[in-house]
This record gives structure tokens, C-alpha cells and sequence, in this order.
């Protein structure tokens, strides 16, 4: 198994121009597997391995692929979950069980060196290691099927949760902040997109005016997607839909951030098929086209980023997808940007102008109808926030709308583009996909 | 309940000196003219380190905004909350923010775009934080 190092694939850019195989990459599966609130520990049916290689059939099965026709398996190694972030690999030492779970691999841990060993595919030549998240890892298959460094590529997703209050552990548990951590902790920030967020998000309160439970219409309506969407927490675990009052007397988290406008950690794992466009058009679903992937990094000038910044840095990310897509926002018929906390999805929507809502313009336009049903079906997905925080539903909602196979989500207004992304506005990245390839 | 205590590094080093002195620092390029927190190895706008030195900033700033920390991550603060958490800009260069619980202002109570000055708190013995008050 060659994989080469120092693989340059991400198109992290200003000015980059139309992406070099635009249209000529597709997704020809996706699988979910069970989204679970944890791991209990002992379910070996639910571990995150057993979970990913579940999810890496469905995908396999859904596009009519066998195991020797994979030659790449693209996987992220960093689940989320764990004493203050990052890998879960902080979860361990615990006892182990019998093989294949005689360490932590395949428990909290997955990789793809695993998952080819566990799903005993022969063929595959290209598995990197220091795969980054979803939002980027997109644009990673997408490259490397572009670029022939396989043709029948696997992309996989864990997101790993056990017991215990999230996060509340490792360096949280600390005395001392060392590194970057002794500019922010010492006053009580953790770190995260609810920082990143909910300060610009304040600032952006008083630019545009607006009061931050003008949230509310967007967060409900994300439930009520998230509810449509049959593999999702919310659908499979009984949660009711929200009402304004539900939202508004709801607890506050980072005030004013409330609980429900916060993902809901989880124990799942979903994986994609990428492919060659030839391939794909004799595999067993329609090919969903990749028109572009972007991705981007942005420095922040000081101690926490301002509404200034976010700006700035969603313009570029948004003029970086539409010049690589060769496309402009009245070309893009699903939009689902990243929610993972609500405070954040307003930067996005009004970077890349969907349906013409321009700075300032967000919380009118989450009062009007962003219903599926209706004219503006704003993250179709539900996002994160109706379905927990796998981070895979904006992509699965957009290759599902295009392939007219998203059942009581299935949007009435035309659906031959979609942007997905999971980002945050520093870091992250988008991808175009397309009905057609041009 | 005390907060997190910041283990100075070799960059940072210069910086908490000056603090545990009772001085608020800031790297600043001679070349760019720009100032620049928190420290980093090399100028954020020209690149050099050559050109960088601290120098003393008069602790004046403005409340940007705020949030209020109800249910955090940090152990060692969790019995404080609910507690300000401030976002304040540096009058010299309003590009320029530290976070602020903003002593003697009580949560919630706090006065978005009111002036503020830097203050200085203990969090370990010979270790201070940078604070700010409002004027």
C-alpha cells in the first residue's frame, strides 16, 4: 500500500481558478450507521469500529461496489470525543476484550490501517494517515480520486461519545493553561466554536440589529429537518419538536447561548464512495458530481476573533467555492452550511448570498419560510442541530436532494447544485456538488 | 475559587515578567509599527522577527462585548459561574482584544462599549493575570 507523503491536494487559495476535475469525481454511495447518545462500553455491536465498518458497507452496498473494487480508504482519526477535545484516544487505558478489541482500536479509535484489516479489502493502495476532519477530508477523496491516486475510494467519518459530561476532563481538569491555552483560560475560555462564535455573534446583534433569540425560527426549523431525516438522533430517539417558548425559556450554556443552540455529541459514523465520473455512471445510484472543494485557514489577529474577521474570512472562503465551481450564489439550489452551533450559520448564509440575503439580512430572512417545502429551504439537512453532532448530514441531505431520494425532505424548488460544508469561519471547508457534471 | 494559572513559556516569558510588575507588554514590529498580542515568533504582518520588541502600552481599552460563562468546561472555575466573560479592545489598536472577567462589575452587569483599564490579579503566589476594571 503506497501513500505518498506530503500529498499537496487541498485547494487552500485565493485565486485558484475552476477546479482541475470539476465534474469529472462523484459520490456514488453514502452509509450511516445507528447514531447512538454514547457508547456504553460494552456493546460490541456499537463500538465506533463496528459502527464505521457498518457505515462503510452501507456506502459500498448503496453504490453496488465490492470489497476488491476499493483501492482507497480515506479516514479520520479524530473523533471528537475525549477529555477536552481532540482524539479519544484520552478515553483509554480501559479494559479490553477479545480481537479485533484487544486495544483501543476500533472501540474509540478507527483508522483506515484497521478498518482494511477488519473489512479484509485486498486492493487498496492509497489509506493516508493524518486525515483531517470531515469538512476538509471531503475535499482530500475528492482530490485524490481527481488526481488517480485511486478510483474507488471509501471516505469515513467516526464520531466517538461515551459516559460522562463532555469535554469536562484532561486539560479542562487542569490547574494550569499552557501553550495557547495560558492567553485564553486563565479568564475561563475553553476553547471552541462556542467562543469562536458567540462574541461576533453579539457584535453582529448590534451592527445589523437583532437580539440573539432571533435564532429561534432557524435552530426549530433545524429540529424539524433533522426529525425528516429517518437515520438522524432526533428521528430515531423520539425528540419532540420545539417550539419559540421551548427555545426562549431554554437553559443557557454561554449566556447567551442556549442549550438548544448547541449539537448534541454522539456515538456514530457514516462513510462516502468517491469515485471517477466514468465509474460512477455504472454503479447502482446516480452519480452525484463533485464540482469543487475548497478549503481554508485563516489566522486570527489577536486574542478572539471579531465580527470584522468572521467577514472577512466567510467572503473569501465564498469567493474561493464559487470561482472553483465556476458557479455564483443564484446557482446553488441547496444550501447546507455547518450549525454545529447556531450563532455561527448566519456568517455563512450571508458570505455565500443564497437566495440574495446579504450582511445583515439573516435573522428576516430565518423569520420568513425556510420550510423544505417552501421557497427557501435553508439546510435542508437539519444540520447538526436536528440530527447530533455527526457532522455528515449536510452531506448526505445534498447528495440525496440531487439524486430526488430525500423522501418527506425532498425540497420543492429546483435541486441540481448544493454547497455543504463542515466549517468553522477560521477553518474548515466546502464542497459543490452537482447533478449534472457541468 | 481561584482561576487557571498560566504557565509562562519561552516567548511568553517577557510578557508575564512584565505582568508579575505590574506592566502590561506587547510585542510591537519597528518595522511594521504594528503591535501585536498574544506573542507570536515573528511579525503577523511582515514576518520578521528580527524587528520585534516589547514595549508598554498604556492599559486603556473599550468592552467590545461579552458573554456570561453559565455552564463551562473548566473545573477550577465551574463554582464561579455564572461569570462575565469580556472581550476588550486596546485603545492603541482596537484590532488588538484580551478576555476580561471584569472584576467589581457583576454578571450580566456589564457595560458594553464603556471605557476600561488594565489591573492586575494574583492567581498563584508571584503570578498575575492582566485584568481590566471599568473607569
Amino acid at each position: 500500500m503506497a501513500t505518498p507523503n506530503n500529498y499537496s491536494w487541498r485547494r487552500d487559495k485565493d485565486g485558484l481558478g475552476v477546479w482541475e476535475h470539476r465534474g469529472k469525481v462523484a459520490v456514488a454511495g453514502y452509509g450511516h450507521s445507528p447514531v447512538d447518545r454514547r457508547w456504553d462500553g460494552v456493546s460490541m455491536d456499537k463500538t465506533l469500529g463496528a459502527y464505521s465498518i457498518l457505515a462503510c458497507q452501507k456506502a459500498m452496498d448503496d453504490a453496488g461496489v465490492t470489497p476488491d473494487q476499493i483501492d482507497g480508504v480515506i479516514c479520520c482519526q479524530g473523533h471528537i470525543a475525549g477529555g477536552s477535545g481532540g482524539s479519544s484516544a484520552q478515553w483509554a487505558p480501559r479494559p479490553y476484550f477479545d480481537p479485533p478489541y484487544d486495544t483501543e482500536w476500533g472501540l474509540t479509535l478507527v483508522n483506515a490501517e484497521w478498518l482494511i484489516k477488519q473489512m479484509r479489502l485486498p486492493n487498496v493502495k492509497f489509506a493516508p494517515a493524518n486525515v483531517p476532519t470531515i469538512g476538509e477530508m471531503v475535499g482530500m477523496a475528492a482530490q485524490a480520486v481527481g488526481d488517480g491516486l485511486c478510483t474507488t475510494c471509501v471516505m469515513i467519518y467516526p464520531t466517538g461519545n461515551l459516559e460522562g459530561r463532555y469535554r469536562r476532563g484532561g486539560e479542562n481538569a487542569d490547574d494550569y493553561a499552557r501553550g495557547a491555552r495560558q492567553w485564553t483560560v486563565p479568564w475561563g475560555n475553553h476553547g471552541g466554536n462556542d467562543f469562536i462564535n458567540t462574541f461576533p455573534h453579539n457584535q453582529y446583534c448590534l451592527r445589523y440589529g437583532g437580539k440573539h433569540d432571533d435564532l429561534a425560527p432557524f435552530v426549530i426549523n433545524q429540529q424539524r429537518n433533522g426529525m425528516l431525516t429517518p437515520w438522524g438522533f432526533n428521528a430515531t430517539h423520539g425528540i419532540e419538536p420545539i417550539t419559540v417558548e421551548d427555545y426562549m425559556s431554554s437553559r443557557y450554556i454561554l449566556n447567551p447561548l442556549r442549550i438548544w443552540d448547541c449539537d448534541r455529541p454522539v456515538n456514530a459514523s457514516a462513510a462516502y464512495l468517491f469515485t471517477t465520473a466514468d465509474r460512477a455512471k455504472d454503479m447502482r445510484q446516480p452519480p452525484v458530481y463533485v464540482l469543487n472543494h475548497s478549503q481554508h485557514n485563516f489566522k486570527q489577529r489577536s486574542t478572539q476573533a471579531d465580527l470584522d474577521e468572521i467577514e472577512m474570512w466567510t467572503d473569501r472562503a465564498a469567493k474561493r467555492m464559487y470561482e472553483g465551481a465556476g458557479l455564483s450564489p443564484k446557482d446553488v439550489d441547496i444550501f447546507n452550511p455547518y450549525d454545529g452551533y447556531s450563532v455561527m450559520t448566519q456568517f455563512y448564509l450571508e458570505a455565500f448570498k443564497w437566495h440574495g440575503v446579504k450582511r445583515g439580512d439573516a435573522f428576516a430572512f430565518y423569520a420568513g419560510d425556510i420550510r423544505v417545502e417552501g421557497p427557501h429551504p435553508f439546510s435542508s439537512s437539519g444540520g447538526n442541530l436536528g440530527n447530533g453532532r455527526t457532522r455528515t448530514a449536510m452531506y448526505t441531505d445534498s447528495i440525496e436532494q440531487l439524486r430526488g431520494t430525500a423522501g418527506r425532505r425532498q425540497v420543492t424548488v429546483r435541486a441540481e447544485t448544493a454547497l455543504a460544508a463542515f466549517t468553522t469561519p477560521p477553518s474548515g471547508g466546502w464542497i459543490m456538488f452537482g447533478k449534472h457534471p457541468s | 475559587m481561584p482561576k487557571v494559572i498560566p504557565v509562562p513559556d519561552e516567548l511568553s516569558k517577557p510578557f508575564w515578567d512584565a505582568v508579575n510588575a505590574k506592566r502590561l507588554v506587547l510585542q510591537h514590529c519597528t518595522g511594521c509599527n504594528k503591535l501585536q498580542y498574544p506573542p507570536q515568533q515573528t511579525c503577523q504582518v511582515c514576518g520578521s522577527d528580527a524587528k520585534l520588541a516589547w514595549k508598554e502600552v498604556s492599559g486603556n481599552g473599550h468592552i467590545a462585548t461579552y458573554i456570561v460563562i453559565e455552564d463551562g468546561r473548566l473545573n477550577r472555575r465551574i463554582p464561579d459561574q455564572p461569570y462575565n466573560l469580556v472581550m476588550v479592545t486596546l485603545d492603541e489598536d482596537p484590532t488588538i482584544n484580551f478576555y476580561s472577567n471584569l472584576p467589581g462589575t457583576p454578571p450580566y452587569k456589564v457595560p458594553v462599549g464603556a471605557p476600561v483599564e488594565v489591573t492586575f490579579e494574583e492567581v498563584a503566589p508571584g503570578q498575575l493575570i492582566h485584568e481590566w476594571r471599568v473607569k
